[in-house]
C-alpha cells in the first residue's frame, strides 16, 4: 500500500509541475489571431474609389492585370547565393568553388542579356524559417506565429485569405505540383495537381522527377493560369548531405535546366517566378533566424520587358511576403485582406519604354492599394483584439490618412505632381513598414497573468518538493493523508470549477481547470504541512543545502537568465560538472576519507600503509575523479554549434556515416562505432557478472546472454545498410530497403520483449537449495559458510539474507530430527541494482538506434561516466545500517547535469533547427503516411534519450551505496592479519547485506524513494522555473524568440520526459521489491513444506 | 607572541602583493607597449617571476619552518632539485586538468600552458617553501583541522582563493560583452592573481579576528 502512495504522491507533485507549465505556456507563447475575412473584387479596401475605373475591364479587379498567367517555380531552401550571379573572378583572387556556387547559370544569363525583363531579388524571410510557415506567409501576406512552428506534422487548411483562395474565386485555373503540404493548406482548390509526399528528407528525386514528369506536358497543354512547381529536392539534399556536398550542384544543375526549359516555353503574357521559400545554414539545416536561413532567392523574369532601369550590382533586398501584393496586383486580383506586405513598385512602373512621370504615378496607385488594404486590416484587426498598441495604430493612421489625402490631392490636380508624387510614394512606404513592424513588434502578445500565475505554481511545487523531500525521512511522515486530501480537494475544486463555468456557459479551458485543481490540492496540503511539521520545526532546516553545491545550483539557474550562457550551455555543463566531481573528491580529501593516499606517497611512505585504512583510499577516488573528468572531456569533443557562434565548429562526428565520401575512413568508422557497441554490451555483462547476476537462470538474464548480442548484432548490420545504401548494387537495392526497415524494428522489438520479462521475473538471483547439506550440518548456520563450490569463489559474492536466517533458525532448531533444510541464494544483494542496470542497457539500444552511428561511442562514455560518478558519489555516502537513508543533494544535482551534459553531447541544442528528423525514418525508410504521432514519438526520443535514460536511472542513485559495501569488505580483507580487521564483527564481514539492507527496513526505504524522487523532480523544477522567470522577465529581449523560448520548450518537455521516466524507474524498483517478497514468501513455503 | 607572528605575516603578505603590483609597472620602463591585456603572455612570465622570487626569498629571510634537521649542501641541493620537479609537475597537471575543464586542446597550448605557470606560482611556490616537497604535509594543511601554525593557516587561505578567483575568472568568458580580457586565459589568469591578492589581504585579517578561537596542535 505504502508503494502505490508514494508512486502517486510523485505523479501528484508532477501534475502540479505540468499544470504550472501549461498555465505558463499558454501566457507566453505567442498568439496572432486569424481573421476569416476576405477581400473581394467588387469593394474596394476602404473607402474611395478604385484607380482608372478599372472594375469595366474584363479580368480586372483593383487593378487592371498586367499578366495573365504566371508560372511559379518554388525550389525548397533555394538559399540566395545559390542564385547570385558568379561574376567572372578577378586575377589574383584565388576562385571560390563551392558545390552551390555559380549552378544557376541561366539565371545570371538572362540577367545579363535582357535586363529589363527579368529581376533578382535577395528576399528577407521572416523565422520561423519552415516550409509550412513559408508557405502560409507566401500566399496570405501574414506572419505566421512561433506556435505554428511545432504544426509542420500535421499541417492544417489556412482559414485566412490567400491568393490561391482569390485566385480560384477569380475563376483562374490553378495548376499544382510538387511537395503535398500544399494538399493540406489548400483542400481542393487546385483545378489539377500532383502531390508528392514531402516528408522523407532522405528522398532527394522522387518529388523532382515527379514534378518534370509533368511540368512541361502541361505547360504545353495551356489548360491552366497559374502553374505552382514545388521542388523539395535542394532541401532534402540539404537535410541530407548539407550545402557542400557534390551532390547538391547536381541538384541544383538540375533546377537550372528546369529554369531554362520553362523560359523557352514562356508566352508574352506570362510571368515566371523563381523563389525560395527560405536559406538553409551550413549543415542543410532551417526553421531559425540566422542569416543564412532568412535569405532567399526571387527571380523574376517575363519575356516583355518589366523594368525601366537594369538590375543593381548588388540586388535589392525585400521582404519575402512582399511577394503576395504584388503577384495579386499584376494578375488583377484583390490582394488578400490579411496581407502585410508592400508592393514591389518597380513592377508597377510599365516597362522600360513609359515616361517617368506616368510610371511613377502607377507606382502610386499600387501603392495606394495597398496601404488601403493594410489599413482596413490593421483596422479590423484592432477592433477585434487588444493586441495591437493603441499609441502606434494612432501615429499609423495618421500618417495614413496624409499619406491618402496628398494622394488624392494629386490625382486631382496633376500640376505640380512631379514634385510630390516621391514625397507621397515615400509616405505610403513609410506608413507600410511602420504597419509591418508593428505587426512583427505587437505579435508577441503575452498574457502576464497567466505567466506569473504559472511561474508561482510551478514556485509552490519546487516548495512543496523540498518541504516533502525534507519531511519524507522523518518517521511520522502521514502518506496517505498527506496524499489523498490534496487529491481529493483537488478533484473537488476542478468540479466545482467546471460546474461553474458550466452554469454560466463559459467555454471550459483545460490549462485553466488542470491549474485550479492544482491551487485546490496545494492549499490543503501546505495547511496539512504547516500543521503536522513546520510549527515543530524551524524553517531553517528547510535549506539543506551544503554551501558549495547551493553556490553551483544558483550558478547553474543564472545561467538561463543570460542569453550567451544558454547558447553556450553545451561547454558550460562539462566545466560546472568538472567542478561537482573536483569538488566531490576535495570534500572527500577535506572530510579526512582519502587520507593517507598510499598510490601518491608510495616511494617515501610506503610504511604508513599500515595505519587504520578509510573506507576508500585517497588514490581510488582521485581516479574516479579524473576518470569523470576525461570522460566528460571526451564527451565534449561531440558537440554540435549552435548558429550564433560562427567561430564554433561542430564536431565532424555527429553526421552519418552515410554522408562521408572516403571508403576507407568510412570502414575504420563503422569499425569503432560497432567496437563501441561491443564494448557497452561487454561492460554491462561484465558488470552483472561480477556481482554474479548473470549466473542466474532467470529469463531477464538468459536475455542479457543471448538477446542482447542479439540486438547488438542487429543494430550493427543496421549500421552497415544505412552508411552503405547509396552504394548498394541495383539489384539488391529491394533487399536493403527491406533489412533497413525490419532490423531496427526487431531491435526495438526484442528490447521491448526484454523489458516485458524483466517486469514479468525481476528476480535474478541463483537459488540452491539443499545443495550443500553435508558441508551445512558441521556449520551451525547454514548461511555462513562460503560458497559451496570452488568455482564460484572468484566471481559470486554469497548473499544471505539475515531476515531468512533468524527466521530459520527457529525452525531449523524445531525440524531438527527432519534433518536440515538449506537453502543458498546468491546475487540477493545487488538485485534491485541489476534490474535497473539490465531495464538501461534494454532502453538505451533502441535510443542509441536513433542516433547517428558515431554516436554509440557518447553512449559508451555516458555509460562509464554515470558508473564513475556513481562509485565517487559512494565513496562519498555512508551508509547508515538501520535507516533513514538518504542521497545527498550534491548526488542529485550531479546527475541532473550530468543528463544535460549528455543531451549536448548527443548532438542536441535546444533550438528547432537541430532536431534530428531522421530518427522519423529509422526503421520507417518510406516515411509514415499520414501518421504523424509515431515519427513525433521517435524523434522525440531521440531528442530526449539522455533525459529518459537519466531519469530512469535515477534511483542507482540510493543503490549504490551499498553495491559498494561489498567492495569495500573485500579490499578489507585483503592485507589478513590486519588488526582492524579483526575488531569487525564477522558476521558482518562475511555477509555484505548490500541491498538488503534496504529490504530490512521496507519503511525506510520506500521514504527514501519518495525523497529521492522528490529530490530530483525539484532539481528539474528548478531549472524549468528558471527558464519561465528567464522567458518573462527578458520577454522583450531581442533573443527571446531565438533563445529563450526554445530553450524553455525544450526544457519543458524534457522535464515531462524526466517526470515520466523517474516515475518507470522507482517503480520498476518498487517491482522488483514486491517480487523479492513473493520470492521470500514462495521459498519459505518451500521450507514449511 | 602571536601578535608578532600575525604582524610578520602581514607584513610578508604586503610585501607579496607588492611585488605583484611591481609586476604591473616595472616591465613598462623597460619594454615598450606593454600593457596587461596586449602583451598578456609576458605579463604572466613576469609576474609569476615576480611572486616566484619575492616567495623565495621571504622563506629565506623570515624562516617560518625551523624544522630542517639536516644541513648539508647534498641534502639542500636534493630538496631543490626534488622542489624544481615538483613545482614542473604540478604546471603539467594544472595544464591537464585545465585541458579536462575544457580548454583547448592543442591551439593555444602556450597561453594554457602560462596560465597553469602563473596558478603553480600563486599556490604551488608558497606550499614548497612553507612544505617543502612533501605531499603528506600538503595534503594535510588542505584538510580538516590539519594546519599546525598560523603560516600554514593563511597558505590554505590563499591557496583556496586562488583557486577559487581562476575558476571564477572562468564564468565571464561564454559573454557576449566582447572585451579584450574575455579572450582565454585572459580572465581566468586575472581572476587568479585577483584571488590571490584577496588571499594575501583576507587571511592575516582573518587570523587576527579569529586569534582567540584558533588553536594551533604545535603552539
Amino acid at each position: 500500500m505504502q508503494k502505490a502512495s508514494v508512486l502517486l504522491f510523485l505523479a501528484w507533485v508532477c501534475f502540479l509541475f505540468y499544470a504550472g507549465i501549461a498555465l505558463f505556456t499558454s501566457g507566453f507563447l505567442l498568439t496572432r489571431l486569424e481573421l476569416t475575412n476576405h477581400s473581394s473584387c467588387q469593394e474596394p479596401p476602404g473607402p474611395g474609389s478604385l484607380p482608372w475605373g478599372s472594375q469595366g475591364k474584363p479580368g480586372a479587379c483593383w487593378m487592371a492585370s498586367r499578366f495573365s498567367r504566371v508560372v511559379l517555380v518554388l525550389i525548397d531552401a533555394l538559399r540566395f547565393d545559390f542564385a547570385q550571379p558568379q561574376h567572372s573572378h578577378v586575377p589574383g583572387e584565388p576562385l571560390v568553388s563551392l558545390p552551390f556556387l555559380g549552378k544557376l547559370s541561366s539565371l545570371q544569363r538572362i540577367l545579363e542579356i535582357q535586363p529589363h525583363h527579368a529581376r533578382l531579388y535577395r528576399s528577407q524571410v521572416d523565422p520561423p524559417t519552415t516550409t509550412m510557415q513559408r508557405l502560409k506567409a507566401l500566399t496570405t501576406g501574414s506572419l505566421p506565429t512561433f506556435i505554428d512552428a511545432g504544426s509542420n506534422f500535421a499541417s492544417h487548411a489556412i482559414v485566412e485569405d490567400n491568393l490561391i483562395k482569390q485566385l480560384t474565386s477569380a475563376g483562374r485555373r490553378v495548376v499544382f505540383m510538387g511537395d503535398d503540404t500544399w494538399k493540406d493548406l489548400f483542400p481542393g482548390a487546385f483545378s489539377k495537381a500532383f502531390f508528392f509526399p514531402s516528408f522523407n528528407v532522405r528522398d532527394l528525386d522522387t518529388v523532382d522527377n515527379g514534378i518534370l514528369e509533368h511540368l512541361y506536358p502541361t505547360m504545353d497543354s495551356g489548360e491552366w493560369d497559374v502553374l505552382i512547381a514545388h521542388f523539395l529536392g535542394v532541401d532534402h539534399c540539404g537535410h541530407k548531405h548539407g550545402p557542400h556536398h557534390p551532390e547538391m550542384a547536381k541538384k541544383l544543375s538540375q533546377m537550372d535546366q528546369v529554369i531554362q526549359g520553362l523560359v523557352e516555353r514562356l508566352e508574352n503574357d506570362t510571368l515566371l517566378v523563381v523563389a525560395g521559400d527560405h536559406g538553409m545554414t551550413t549543415n542543410g539545416d532551417h526553421g531559425g533566424d540566422s542569416e543564412l536561413e532568412v535569405s532567399a532567392a526571387l527571380f523574376l523574369y517575363s519575356p516583355t520587358a518589366l523594368f525601366p532601369s537594369t538590375p543593381p550590382e548588388e540586388p535589392d533586398v525585400i521582404p519575402q511576403v512582399s511577394l503576395v501584393p504584388t503577384l495579386a496586383l499584376l494578375l488583377g486580383l484583390p490582394i488578400p485582406f490579411g496581407n502585410i506586405g508592400e508592393v514591389m513598385t518597380e513592377l508597377f512602373s510599365g516597362g522600360e519604354d513609359s515616361q517617368p512621370h506616368s510610371s511613377a504615378l502607377a507606382q502610386a496607385s499600387a501603392l495606394h492599394l495597398n496601404a488601403r488594404q493594410v489599413s482596413r486590416f490593421l483596422h479590423t484587426y484592432s477592433a477585434a483584439t487588444q493586441d495591437l498598441q493603441a499609441k502606434e495604430l494612432h501615429q499609423l493612421q495618421n500618417l495614413f490618412s496624409k499619406a491618402s489625402a496628398d494622394y488624392q490631392w494629386l490625382l486631382q490636380s496633376p500640376k505640380g505632381a512631379e514634385a510630390t508624387l516621391p514625397t507621397v510614394i515615400a509616405e505610403l512606404q513609410q506608413f507600410l513598414r511602420g504597419a509591418r513592424a508593428m505587426c512583427i513588434e505587437s505579435w508577441a502578445r503575452f498574457s502576464l497573468v497567466r505567466m506569473a500565475g504559472g511561474a508561482a505554481l510551478l514556485a509552490a511545487s519546487c516548495f512543496i518538493c523540498l518541504l516533502a523531500s525534507q519531511w519524507a525521512i522523518s518517521p511520522g511522515f502521514p502518506f496517505r493523508p498527506l496524499l489523498l486530501i490534496p487529491v481529493a480537494w483537488g478533484l473537488v475544486g476542478a468540479i466545482a470549477y467546471a460546474g461553474l463555468l458550466g452554469t454560466i456557459e463559459l467555454k471550459l479551458d483545460l490549462v485553466l481547470l488542470g491549474a485550479v485543481a492544482a491551487v485546490s490540492s496545494f492549499l490543503p496540503f501546505l495547511w496539512k504541512a504547516w500543521a503536522g511539521w513546520g510549527s515543530k520545526r524551524p524553517l531553517a532546516t528547510l535549506f539543506p543545502f551544503p554551501g558549495p553545491v547551493l553556490l553551483l545550483l544558483l550558478f547553474r539557474l543564472a545561467v538561463f537568465f543570460s542569453d550567451s550562457f544558454v547558447v553556450a550551455e553545451a561547454r558550460a555543463t562539462p566545466f560546472l560538472l568538472g567542478s561537482f566531481v573536483l569538488l566531490l573528491v576535495v570534500q572527500l580529501h577535506w572530510e579526512g576519507q582519502l587520507l593517507p593516499p598510499k598510490l601518491l606517497t608510495m616511494p617515501r611512505l610506503g610504511t604508513s600503509a599500515t595505519t587504520n585504512p578509510p573506507r576508500h583510499n585517497g588514490a581510488y577516488a582521485l581516479r574516479l575523479g579524473i576518470g569523470l573528468l576525461l570522460c566528460t572531456r571526451l564527451a565534449g569533443l561531440f558537440h554540435r554549434c549552435p548558429e550564433e557562434t560562427p567561430v564554433c565548429h561542430s564536431s565532424p562526428w555527429l553526421s552519418p556515416l552515410a554522408s562521408m565520401v572516403g571508403g576507407r575512413a568510412k570502414n575504420l568508422w563503422y569499425g569503432t562505432c560497432v567496437a563501441a557497441l561491443v564494448a557497452l554490451l561487454a561492460a554491462v555483462r561484465l558488470w552483472l557478472r561480477r556481482y554474479g547476476n548473470l549466473k542466474s537462470p532467470e529469463p531477464p538474464m538468459l536475455f542479457v546472454r543471448w538477446g542482447l548480442p542479439l540486438m547488438a548484432l542487429g543494430t550493427a548490420a543496421y549500421w552497415a545498410l544505412a552508411s552503405g545504401a547509396d552504394e548498394a548494387p541495383p539489384r539488391l537495392r529491394a533487399l536493403v530497403s527491406g533489412a533497413s526497415m525490419v532490423l531496427p524494428r526487431a531491435v526495438a522489438g526484442l528490447a521491448a520483449s526484454g523489458l516485458a520479462l524483466l517486469l514479468w521475473k525481476p528476480v535474478t538471483v541463483l537459488v540452491k537449495a539443499g545443495a550443500g547439506a553435508p558441508r551445512t550440518r558441521t556449520v551451525l548456520t547454514p548461511f555462513s559458510g562460503p560458497p559451496t563450490s570452488q568455482a564460484d569463489l572468484d566471481y559470486v559474492v554469497p548473499q544471505i539474507y539475515r531476515h531468512m536466517q533468524e527466521e530459520f533458525r527457529g525452525r531449523l532448531e524445531r525440524t531438527k530430527s527432519q534433518g536440515p533444510l538449506t537453502v543458498a541464494a546468491y546475487q540477493l544483494g545487488s538485485v534491485y541494482s541489476a534490474a535497473m542496470v539490465t531495464a538501461l542497457t534494454l532502453l538505451a539500444f533502441p535510443l542509441l538506434l536513433l542516433h547517428a552511428e558515431r554516436i554509440s561511442l557518447v553512449f559508451l562514455l555516458l555509460f562509464l561516466q554515470s558508473f564513475l560518478l556513481l562509485h565517487l558519489l559512494a565513496a562519498g555516502i555512508p551508509i547508515t545500517t538501520p535507516g533513514p537513508f538518504t542521497v545527498p543533494w550534491q548526488a542529485v544535482s550531479a546527475w541532473a547535469l550530468m543528463a544535460t551534459q549528455t543531451f549536448y553531447s548527443t548532438g542536441h541544442q535546444p533550438v528547432f533547427p537541430a532536431i534530428h528528423w531522421h530518427a522519423a525514418f529509422v526503421g520507417f525508410p518510406e516515411g509514415h503516411g499520414s501518421c504523424t504521432w509515431l515519427p513525433a514519438l521517435l524523434v522525440g526520443a531521440n531528442t530526449f534519450a539522455s533525459h529518459l535514460l537519466f531519469a530512469v536511472g535515477c534511483p542507482l542513485l540510493l543503490l549504490w551505496p551499498f553495491l559498494c559495501e561489498s567492495q569495500g569488505l573485500r579490499k578489507r580483507q585483503q592485507p589478513p592479519g590486519n588488526e582492524a580487521d579483526g575488531r569487525v564483527r564477522p558476521e558482518e564481514e562475511e555477509e555484505p547485506l548490500m541491498e538488503m539492507r534496504l529490504r530490512d527496513a521496507p519503511h525506510h526505504f520506500h521514504a527514501a524513494l519518495l525523497q529521492l524522487g522528490l529530490k530530483y523532480l525539484f532539481i528539474l523544477g528548478i531549472q524549468i522555473l528558471a527558464c519561465a522567470l528567464a522567458a518573462s522577465i527578458l520577454r522583450r529581449h531581442l533573443m527571446v524568440w531565438k533563445v529563450f523560448a526554445p530553450k524553455f520548450i525544450f526544457e519543458a518537455v524534457g522535464f515531462i520526459v524526466s517526470s515520466v521516466g523517474l516515475l518507470l524507474g522507482i517503480a520498476l524498483v518498487m517491482r522488483v521489491d514486491g517480487a523479492v517478497s513473493s520470492w521470500f514468501r514462495q521459498l519459505f513455503l518451500a521450507q514449511q513444506r | 607572541m602571536k601578535d608578532t607572528d600575525i604582524k610578520r605575516l602581514l607584513y610578508t603578505h604586503l610585501l607579496c602583493i607588492f611585488s605583484i603590483i611591481l609586476s604591473v609597472f616595472i616591465p613598462s620602463l623597460f619594454l615598450e607597449n606593454f600593457s596587461i591585456l596586449e602583451t598578456h603572455l609576458t605579463w604572466l612570465c613576469i609576474c609569476s617571476g615576480f611572486v616566484t622570487a619575492v616567495n623565495l626569498v621571504l622563506y629565506l629571510v623570515v624562516k617560518p619552518n625551523t624544522s630542517s634537521k639536516r644541513s648539508s649542501l647534498s641534502h639542500k641541493g636534493t630538496r631543490f632539485l626534488k622542489c624544481c620537479i615538483y613545482f614542473l609537475t604540478s604546471c603539467f597537471s594544472f595544464h591537464v586538468i585545465f585541458i579536462l575543464y575544457g580548454a583547448p586542446l592543442i591551439e593555444l597550448a602556450l597561453e594554457t600552458f602560462l596560465f597553469a605557470l602563473i596558478l603553480s606560482a600563486f599556490t604551488t611556490v608558497p606550499c614548497l617553501c612553507l612544505l617543502g616537497p612533501n605531499l603528506k604535509a600538503w595534503l594535510r594543511v588542505f584538510s580538516r583541522n590539519g594546519v599546525t601554525s598560523i603560516w600554514e593557516n593563511s597558505l590554505q587561505i590563499t591557496t583556496i582563493s586562488s583557486f577559487v578567483g581562476a575558476w571564477l575568472g572562468a564564468l565571464p568568458i561564454p559573454l557576449d560583452w566582447e572585451r579584450p580580457w574575455q579572450v582565454w586565459p585572459i580572465s581566468c589568469t586575472l581572476g587568479a592573481t585577483f584571488g590571490y591578492v584577496a588571499g594575501l589581504v583576507i587571511s592575516p585579517l582573518w587570523i587576527y579576528w579569529n586569534r582567540k578561537q584558533l588553536t594551533y596542535k604545535n603552539n
